[in-house]
Parts: structure tokens; sequence; C-alpha cells
């Protein structure tokens, strides 16, 4: 018998592939962790500050004390996630050392290197990366990441750039299925991403690894709508927490997403949830405020 | 319905005159179940209502997150159904969060987390640790014969103890039990759908089609 192997990209994956059809959610505390499990999140993202309060609050935003990640490690029974800054390895290695189920190298945060990501093929744990396109989608994953996301635009509580994104990547996957050969070499120059991966997607038809959808979902019918234009799932950020009833919205955010299908299911939890998150709208935001321009 | 992407899977199983299998779809893999089902022949349906369990002669309860399963179980009026089925004797493979659905008893559950129940056995949830400790190995499955099954476990259950009426399949070389059998019902911590392994859907489905 075999010696067994971690960190090989197949669990690294897996463990994505498990979360498919969940809702993972933003928490600042342990007590903030504990009504996401209760409601149904399938994993839950641990940060010192949701992405509505960084744009509020400005400054440089880092990697959370490993205390913090450590007291929502131990109140939860599902995967806890943490972000590092885009490049920031040492952050990345430090969340490995806290036994985090997954790191998202976030264009949340502010970026540690304004030319490289992290070689993510250097860690046991698993990395989900943010993309606005398949290009970068690909990149990411040529980097090594096991899951992406779409980022939309964080914080906002506006979904229209989580649409724009998610739109884009699966219409750019689909018109790769329809190319030769010969014309998917131009392809991988245009998306400046490896030929073999955008060869396997042609092929597929999909991305490599799990797609979810991220940045600005605020209600039920925002997830479900991310989930009938493909994501495998979506993220909740400051949608959750920096709404009315956090406890009530995070369960009817779950149960949407199971039934993306059904407006009848739909329609009964979006009832009586109070107010949602204030939001900014994504037109309002200048260009230099904008988080998903970080990352390239 | 703009998607197309993620239904295609079950079209391999259109014309098949297979057992009609469900698949628990609430939450995880359960489209990667689907598709090895439809592979072999099997006429499958996606199951997230108690009115799509009248149409299946056998279920599949996929990898995923447990204590999401559980609740969206319950909530959609799907538990209930489901146990009777279960203790009228439909066959039942559960994989990782599917093993631990079916054990009677589980540790280490989210607090209120409920089980379906049928397998007597224990089962110790994330019985290995953090995503760091997931891993893949080679593992003997006498029932199944050579060559060995190759396993992914990720953050996996194991099976602490056994009753009288379950039978291990398998176990990893510390002799912890991964994989169990108890008449109709099936279970492994492990995901075989995952890693192209089709044995153990194989022989669900002759559990399914012996019924």
């Amino acid at each position: 018998m075999t010696v067994p192997e971690t960190g090989s990209s197949r669990v690294k994956r897996g463990l994505a592939e498990m979360l498919k059809g969940g809702v993972i959610m933003d928490v600042v505390t342990p007590e903030q962790a504990r009504i996401a499990e209760d409601a149904g999140a399938v994993a839950v993202m641990a940060l010192e500050r949701v992405p509505a309060d960084i744009r509020a609050q400005g400054g440089v935003a880092r990697m959370s004390d490993p205390d913090l990640i450590e007291a929502i490690i131990a109140e939860v029974s599902i995967p806890v996630m943490a972000k590092a800054r885009i490049g920031h390895f040492v952050e990345a290695q430090v969340l490995q050392a806290l036994d985090v189920d997954y790191i998202d190298e976030s264009e949340v945060l502010s970026p540690a290197d304004y030319v490289n990501h992290i070689d993510k093929w250097q860690f046991t744990v698993p990395f989900v990366c943010g993309a606005t396109n398949l290009g970068e989608a690909l990149r990411r994953i040529n980097e090594g990441a096991a899951m992406i996301r779409s980022k939309g635009e964080a914080g906002t509580g506006d979904v229209s750039e989580a649409t724009k994104h998610i739109r884009k990547i699966t219409s750019e996957v689909n018109a790769l299925k329809s190319m030769t050969r010969d014309e998917l070499y131009v392809a991988a120059k245009e998306l400046q991403a490896p030929y073999e991966l955008v060869l396997e997607v042609a092929e597929t038809g999909k991305l490599p690894v799990v797609l979810f959808t991220a940045g600005g979902v605020a209600t039920p019918a925002d997830a479900a709508m991310m989930m009938q234009l493909g994501a495998d799932g979506v993220f909740v950020g400051s949608g959750i927490f920096k709404s009315g009833n956090p406890e009530q919205r995070a369960a009817a955010i779950v149960k949407a997403t199971t039934f993306y299908d059904d407006a009848s299911v739909i329609a009964d939890v979006s009832r009586g949830l109070g107010e949602a998150m204030v939001g900014i709208n994504v037109g309002d935001l200048p260009a230099p405020h904008r988080l998903a321009e970080r990352g390239w | 319905m703009t998607t197309t992407l993620r239904e295609e899977s079950l079209d391999a199983g259109a014309g098949a005159t297979g057992p009609r299998v469900g698949v628990l779809a609430l939450q995880g893999d359960f489209r990667e179940h689907a598709r090895v089902l439809a592979v072999l022949g099997a006429r499958v349906t996606l199951v997230r209502r108690p009115a799509e369990l009248a149409e299946i002669d056998g279920l599949v309860i996929p990898g995923g997150e447990s204590s999401v399963i559980d609740k969206l179980a319950r909530t959609f009026g799907l538990a209930e159904p489901l146990i009777a089925a279960i203790g009228g004797g439909m066959p039942v493979y559960g994989t990782c969060a599917g093993l631990i659905m079916l054990a009677d008893t589980v540790l280490d559950a989210s607090p209120g987390q409920r089980s379906f129940g049928g397998l007597d056995i224990v089962v110790r949830r994330n019985a290995f640790g953090s995503q760091n400790q997931s891993f893949e190995t080679e593992l003997a499955v006498p029932e199944l014969g050579e060559p060995p099954v190759h396993a992914a476990f990720i953050r996996g259950p194991v099976v602490e103890s056994l009753g009288p009426r379950a039978t291990p399949l398998a176990a990893l070389a510390d002799g912890r039990v991964v994989a169990v059998r108890q008449g109709a019902l099936l279970g492994t911590s492990f995901h075989p759908e995952i890693t192209g392994e089709h044995r153990f859907h194989e022989y669900f489905l002759g559990m399914v089609g012996a019924r």
C-alpha cells in the first residue's frame, strides 16, 4: 500500500467540490460564525472586517489576527477559510500553519505584490482566487488555485459586477467550446492563459475547478440568480451581517441557493427579511476604489 | 434557466433502461454521482422534494456538508419520508457526508445536527482534522477485488464502531473502518465519484437491482 498523500490537487479541488450548492459567509467574530453555521453555511470566511467596513474605514487591509482565526476555528465544525493579501506568501504560510481549510488570496485586502501572485503549488492548504474573466481564472489555476470565485465588487451590496463577471467567464468558456484546435492557440494568446488549460476548458466545457460567485450578493434572489447564471455556489460577505436580521437572511440565502430554479421557494424565503444592507451603487465608486481591479 | 453546462451530465442516462436511482441534490457533489450513475446506465433523478422519492428504486447521498444537508432535508420535508424509505428497505449509498447521514450515531456533530440513520454504526465527523490532513491513498476492498480502490478522503468521517448488523468493507492501515454495508445500505468515508472509481456505484446498482 502506498503512503497516503496529503495536499494533492485532487483533495484540494475536491474540498471545493463538496462545497458546491452552498453558501460561504464572511464572519468577524465566533458569535457570527455560530450564527452562520446554524443558518446552514457550508463554510465561513474568518475576517477582522467585512469588505463594507474595509471600504468605509480605508487604510491597509491585512490578514486577520491569528487569535481571531483560531477562535472561529474552535467555534464551528464546518470548514474555515481566511484571506491573505495578493502575493503575500508569508501570510499564506501563517494561515496554513493555523490549519485553516482554505486560503482566499483576495483583492478585498490590500495587495502585497503588484506583479506576482502567490505560488500556490507550494502549499498543502488549497487556495481560492478571484477572477473577472476566464483568462484571469486560468492564470490563477496555473499558479495552483483549487477554486475560483468571480470577483464582483465586494462590500457594495450591488450585484451588478458579480453578474458581469460570472457572465463573462461562462460566455468565454462557451466560446472556447465551439473553436477548432488552431483557433485555440490564438484564444490562449488573447486570454493570456496557458494553452493546455485553454484546451482543457474547450474539451470539457467548464473550468477545471469549482467556480463560485462573490461580491455584492445581498438577497436570496441575488444568490439564486448567480446559480442560474452558472455559479457552483456563492460567497456572501457584508450582505448578511450588515443587514437587519442576519440569522433569517443567512438561512434564506442558503435555501434560495439550493432551490435556485424555484421562484416559489425564493419568494417564500424572501418574505419579511427586514432591511437589506444599505449598499453602494458600483457606478458611484471612483475607479481607484474598485477592488475588482486588483489582481492581474 | 440560462445554463445548460451543469445539466447535460444527465443526458448520458436519458435513453437508459437501468434502475431508477435518485441523487440527493440539496448540496454537495451530487452532479459527480449523477454522472457516474448515468455512465453505468442508471436512470438518474436529482432529488430535492418528497414527491421525487416516489420515483426511484435507490438513492445516493453525496459528499458535501452534512450539517447543511441535514438542515435542508428537515426544512423541506424530505427527512421523514426518507427515513421511512430507508426503514422500508430502499437501497441507499452515502459517501462522506452521505455516510454521516446514514449513521445511527454521529460524534462531533454540529449543534442540533441529526442524521437519517439506518446504519448501526457510530461515525466521527471530520475525523482526520483540517483540510491539511485530507489525503488520497490505495485501499484494499476485498468485496470489489483487485486492484485496490484509489480513495480520496476530504475532511472525511471514520466509522468508530459497528453494531452486529453492520459489516466493514474496508479499513485504513491503522484499522479504522472507512467503508461499511448493512443490508441495503452502503457507506464510504471517501469519494469514488471524484476519482474515476466506478466499482462502488456498480456494486450499489447491483444492490438496487437485487431488491
